[in-house]
């Protein structure tokens, strides 16, 4: 299948145009020796024979369309309305550049200052970018940006932050000079007294996850209190549904709120892509990276938006830059900013009220089954963690011969936890698929 | 114009439907501790469906896009998206995968992200493959990173990373982030790497030499091979930033002129849509002796299965949670099962051949940057010699808009002055490039007899030019309900 | 009106103007024209030590980001607040209103290798920078 155009005629008449002979002349800047013959690669194949190869990769898959999942750990499965792909489908959004062309790119930058509108009215902050890759890069930045902020150089986390956010902060880091200090978690939660021995005026930021990996609440406002005392910046890394009932970072006074925004109306698919939220209070502004769009108004007084405070960004500071980011998840924020105006203020509180009675409606049912104990006390949110009386991977192996994928087994990130499962549940389970799960579980 | 989502629907209008709630139902603060729950409500839109369509979907019919528009920007190569690639990354057995599931149950996706590595390495001439990185720069970031690892695995990180000064922001800022000093070696009259400069600047503390071939003027860095033994000599490693790639897909490979790593963009050379600013993908390359240090995991096949191994002590760590931009990847590698070898190579002479076609037709009316040679996939001019008329490269960029044309990539390379960079792509007829030539050449007309055309262009655009000083002197940034 | 013969030039093109032992500083005419609107200032922390010809502070326009270089070394005692607030004084009153910072002269022999306004004006005509 090839997408160009030419007929040979074209070609020839092209050519003639240029005072080549043949398109190799255009090439003679190129070393001989570097040019190769052929590819080894197969050839080409029509539009008919991709989809029927596509379609034997997807018989391989086994999705939720098959499959009742009850995996969570910063993926998630929540119902995404048929409104949001129609929409971010069209090609006017699809296949449009970067907005640097400000007045050929009004739906795009109009939708870029309501995405940055709706995620600091859910996150409380003052001021959001226009997205950042995902969670985890999105939290090792704010990291950065505090580092860079403070002067100093010691980050403090608690183990309960999730395993692959931590990996990132650290290979983002790798180039500073930074003393990770991870507090180990007491009850599944940050350990405060812990923290307040830990942070000192050496402490850059505390980042505090919430809910946390393990789907426990934090305590925020006595983090906040500790971490503000030490003159370190606080960094919440939050749930975007969690915030129709859990209280925002803006109400506990965080200085950068980050997370990830696939939750928002993204699919799983598999990892990516997805959206990394990024907002800060005002006087973090200028050290913010992405980015930003903002409302000014044109040679005719008419409202209209531009990209702006682009002396921040790579194309202008360069190596002083805030960050080194250009291509963002311009498509996914568009996806999250319908999803926010459609579900709205009543849906998203809706929204998160389901999988908070949901899930615990699951975590009654499962504590009544001998064998399962809730491993921590915490209050959480969509997801908790269950101590099974054997080794996860036999219970998850046979739970996928009936369908269904139990909680993520906890022992691939710590030895430790091998007999623990995280189980999420979300508003798509019904009370059907929780009672199953149940009783499947109950039978090990 | 449009109203913010903001100011459309009334309190109480919903636009989505949850089934009811089939579990017992109790108030959250009986659940919930009284201070983990929110007090301020988010003050979100209340809209119909309907509402949330036609908001949205004025809001497109507001942009230029690939689909409507030539989109002529050089560095960017705005290649036709196939709508194939849409629907086949879009089917429910792909997106309805939870990136934890038992490695049993993804065998399709595995072996997608598999053949990809596997493609990607024969196009580049690399012995691996990371598709972790999110964007070109990400990939530019894991790049350093790996440059790094290595050289603390040989007893010193090094301190400095040599750049040209005609290339793109990014990489500075990549190694920057980093944490690496930028050295920057100038380039010679026609934009090549000017050889001595780097000669002089590499040394034992260098660890790596940033290269985009072919540069940012369109031109093949011919020395190339002498280049990578300058610099190899040093001890140091050469990296390409790939995004200049559709003119070398089946024609040379970096692996082969001396590159130890690069990163290629999925949503340049390989047709993935742009987004309006992504998602994106930067996938790394690397020659066999860095291969260790490529981001966890890392895919290996095992008695014809596949799965995810987690085990490499000498990798860098991870660049971003999970694996990288799945759904990107999947157009991708569509986009290269179409093409295959013959389509692959076809198109890279294809987007040459329209470039030098098009430089060709603007020639006599613009001044090329450099000396008269063929290019490669794109090409750069410049507007200085306009400035008589009062003109800037902007009025020009502008002034193109009214024609339906988007401009092309302007003031940069920051070695050019006043620099306009037009890269056609292969998926452009003649007559589009015809056409788009026919309007240069009649705005060069316009800048000599009537230049406010140009300089209070855009005319007939949603709107006209934007008051980008107002924008950053009085920041408005997000909406907020009055009287707030 | 300031004298502009009280003034020294450096070759960065910043002024310095010596009240005491504190030099004020700020950014000349042909700077502001070529720097075009000033949308932000990033003024150094008051207390902060500068070098001489080291970068104390950054002007931004839409497009591009100058440093600005210290005419002397010393401590920063004073950072104009006004010029953060309304960055539009650094184009319309570059040698008044605009000023960016203050330093406590560390060693008044620095200013001797400054321009005068006529060295400067000669500096500026020849086009070099």
């Amino acid at each position: 299948m090839k997408y160009s155009p030419h007929t040979d005629k074209d070609k020839k008449e092209m050519l003639g145009a240029i005072g080549a002979a043949s398109s190799e002349e255009l090439f003679k800047a190129i070393p001989k020796e570097l040019r190769i013959q052929k590819l080894d690669l197969p050839e080409g194949i029509s539009e008919l024979e991709l989809k029927k190869l596509i379609l034997e990769k997807t018989g391989k898959n086994y999705s939720t369309q098959k499959l009742n999942s009850f995996l969570g750990g910063g993926a998630y499965e929540h119902y995404i309305p048929q409104v949001i792909e129609s929409l971010i489908s069209r090609g006017e959004f699809l296949t449009a550049y970067t907005p640097y062309q400000a007045e050929a790119s009004q739906g795009t930058l109009q939708a870029i200052y309501e995405y940055q509108s709706l995620i600091c009215e859910l996150t409380g902050m003052d001021v959001a970018n226009a997205s950042m890759y995902d969670g985890a890069s999105a939290l090792a930045e704010a990291v950065i940006l505090a580092v860079r902020e403070t002067g100093r150089s010691r980050v403090i986390f608690s183990s309960s932050l999730h395993p692959e956010y931590k990996q990132v902060i650290k290979t983002y880091l790798e180039g500073y000079k930074i003393e990770f200090v991870e507090i180990p978690h007491a009850g599944g939660s940050f350990d405060e007294a812990a923290l307040k021995r830990e942070a000192d005026d050496k402490t850059a930021c505390v980042v505090v996850q919430n809910p946390n990996f393990f789907g426990c609440i934090e305590k925020v406002d006595k983090i906040e209190s500790i971490c503000h005392s030490c003159g370190a910046l606080l960094i919440a890394c939050v749930n975007p549904v969690s915030l129709g009932v859990l209280k925002s970072p803006g109400e506990y006074n965080a200085d950068i709120a980050v997370g990830e925004g696939q939750p928002l109306g993204i699919p799983m698919s598999y990892g990516g892509p997805y959206l990394g939220f990024f907002a800060v209070k005002e006087k973090h502004m200028r050290k913010m990276p992405g980015r930003i769009a903002g409302m000014t108004k044109d040679i005719e007084g008419k409202r209209g938006f531009v990209l702006t405070m682009q002396a921040r960004e790579q194309h202008i500071r360069r190596e002083k830059a805030t960050s080194n980011i250009c291509t963002n998840e311009g498509l996914m924020a568009l996806a999250a900013c319908v999803y926010l105006s459609l579900v709205g203020r009543e849906g998203i509180k809706e929204i998160a009220r389901q999988n908070v009675l949901k899930s615990h409606y699951l975590k009654d049912k499962v504590l009544r089954l001998s064998g399962f104990e809730l491993m921590f006390n915490a209050p959480f949110f969509n997801e908790f963690v269950v101590r099974c009386g054997k080794e996860t991977d036999k219970i998850t192996g046979d739970l996928l011969k009936h369908g269904v994928v139990g909680g993520l087994p906890l022992g691939r990130f710590n030895p430790e936890m091998k007999n623990c499962m995280l189980i999420c549940v979300t508003e798509t389970k019904t009370k059907e698929d929780l009672d199953r799960f149940a009783e499947l579980l109950g039978k090990h | 114009m449009e109203k913010l989502i903001f100011e459309i629907g009334s309190a109480g209008r919903k636009g989505y439907s949850l089934p009811k709630l089939d579990v017992p139902d109790a108030e959250i603060k009986s659940l919930l501790p009284a201070d983990s729950l929110r007090k301020k409500e988010p003050e979100l839109p209340e809209v119909s469906e309907l509402d949330c369509v036609r908001h949205f979907t004025r809001l497109s019919q507001l942009n230029y896009s690939i689909d409507t528009n030539f989109y002529p920007l050089g560095s960017c190569t705005m290649k036709y998206n196939p709508k194939i690639n849409e629907k086949m990354a879009g089917l429910p057995q792909f997106t309805g995968l939870h990136p934890y599931q038992p490695e049993t149950s993804v065998q399709g996706i595995l072996e997608v992200l598999y053949e990809t590595e596997q493609a990607l390495c024969e196009i580049c001439g690399m012995d691996a493959f990371t598709l972790q990185p999110a964007a070109g720069a990400h990939g530019e970031l894991t790049g350093m990173l790996i440059v790094r690892a290595y050289h603390t695995s040989k007893g010193n990180p090094r301190k400095k990373v040599v750049i040209p000064d005609s290339a793109h922001g990014t990489n500075p800022a990549s190694a920057a982030l980093c944490g690496y000093e930028v050295v920057t070696v100038r380039s010679d009259n026609a934009g090549r790497i000017d050889l001595d400069a780097l000669r002089g600047a590499m040394d034992g503390e260098v660890a790596v030499l940033m290269l985009t071939n072919p540069n940012t003027l369109g031109l093949f860095e011919k020395d190339v091979k002498e280049v990578a033994d300058i610099v190899h000599k040093s001890g140091a490693l050469l990296y390409l930033d790939g995004a200049n790639l559709n003119a070398l897909v089946g024609i040379a490979r970096p692996g082969d002129m001396g590159f130890d790593v690069c990163h290629v963009n999925l949503h340049k050379t390989f047709s993935t849509p742009h987004g309006g600013g992504g998602p994106g993908s930067g996938p790394v390359g690397v020659k066999a002796h860095l291969a260790d240090f490529l981001p966890i995991p890392r895919i290996k096949q095992k008695r014809n299965k596949l799965s995810l191994d987690y085990d490499a002590k000498k990798s860098i760590g991870r660049v971003r949670a999970f694996y990288g931009n799945v759904g990107v990847i999947i157009r991708a590698y569509c986009y290269i099962k179409s093409l295959g070898c013959d389509g692959l190579k076809d198109a890279a002479v294809e987007a040459v051949l329209n470039a030098n076609y098009l430089k060709v037709k603007l020639k006599n009316d613009y001044r090329l940057a450099v000396d008269d040679e063929p290019c490669m996939h794109e090409f750069v001019l410049t507007g200085k010699d306009k400035k008589e008329f009062g003109v800037k490269t902007l009025d020009i960029a502008k002034r193109l808009l009214d024609y339906g044309f988007y401009a092309p990539t302007v003031y940069f390379p920051l070695i050019v002055e006043e620099a306009i960079m037009i890269e056609p792509t292969e998926t452009e007829s003649k007559e589009t490039l015809d056409a788009f030539a026919e309007t240069m050449i009649k705005i060069a007309a316009e800048a000599r007899s009537n230049p406010s055309l140009l300089t209070e262009a855009p005319h007939i655009t949603p709107v006209r030019r934007l008051d980008e000083v107002l924008a950053a002197r009085e920041l408005n940034l997000r909406w907020k309900k009055s009287g707030v | 009106m300031v004298d502009l013969e009280k003034l020294r030039f450096t070759k960065t093109h910043e002024w310095l103007r010596v009240e005491g032992d504190t030099g004020y500083v700020g950014i000349t005419d042909h700077a502001q024209k070529e720097i075009t609107d000033v949308v932000f200032v990033e003024l150094p922390k008051v207390g902060c030590e500068v070098a001489k010809a080291g970068e104390a502070a950054v002007v931004e326009s839409v497009k591009a980001a100058f440093s600005i270089y210290a005419p002397v070394s010393g401590k920063i005692v004073k950072a104009n607040g006004a010029v953060e607030k309304d960055p539009s004084l650094v184009n319309r009153s570059p040698y008044e209103e605009g000023w960016f910072f203050a330093i406590e002269i560390k060693d008044r022999s620095e200013i001797d290798s400054l321009m005068t306004q006529k060295d400067y004006l000669e500096f500026i005509k020849t086009g070099a920078h």
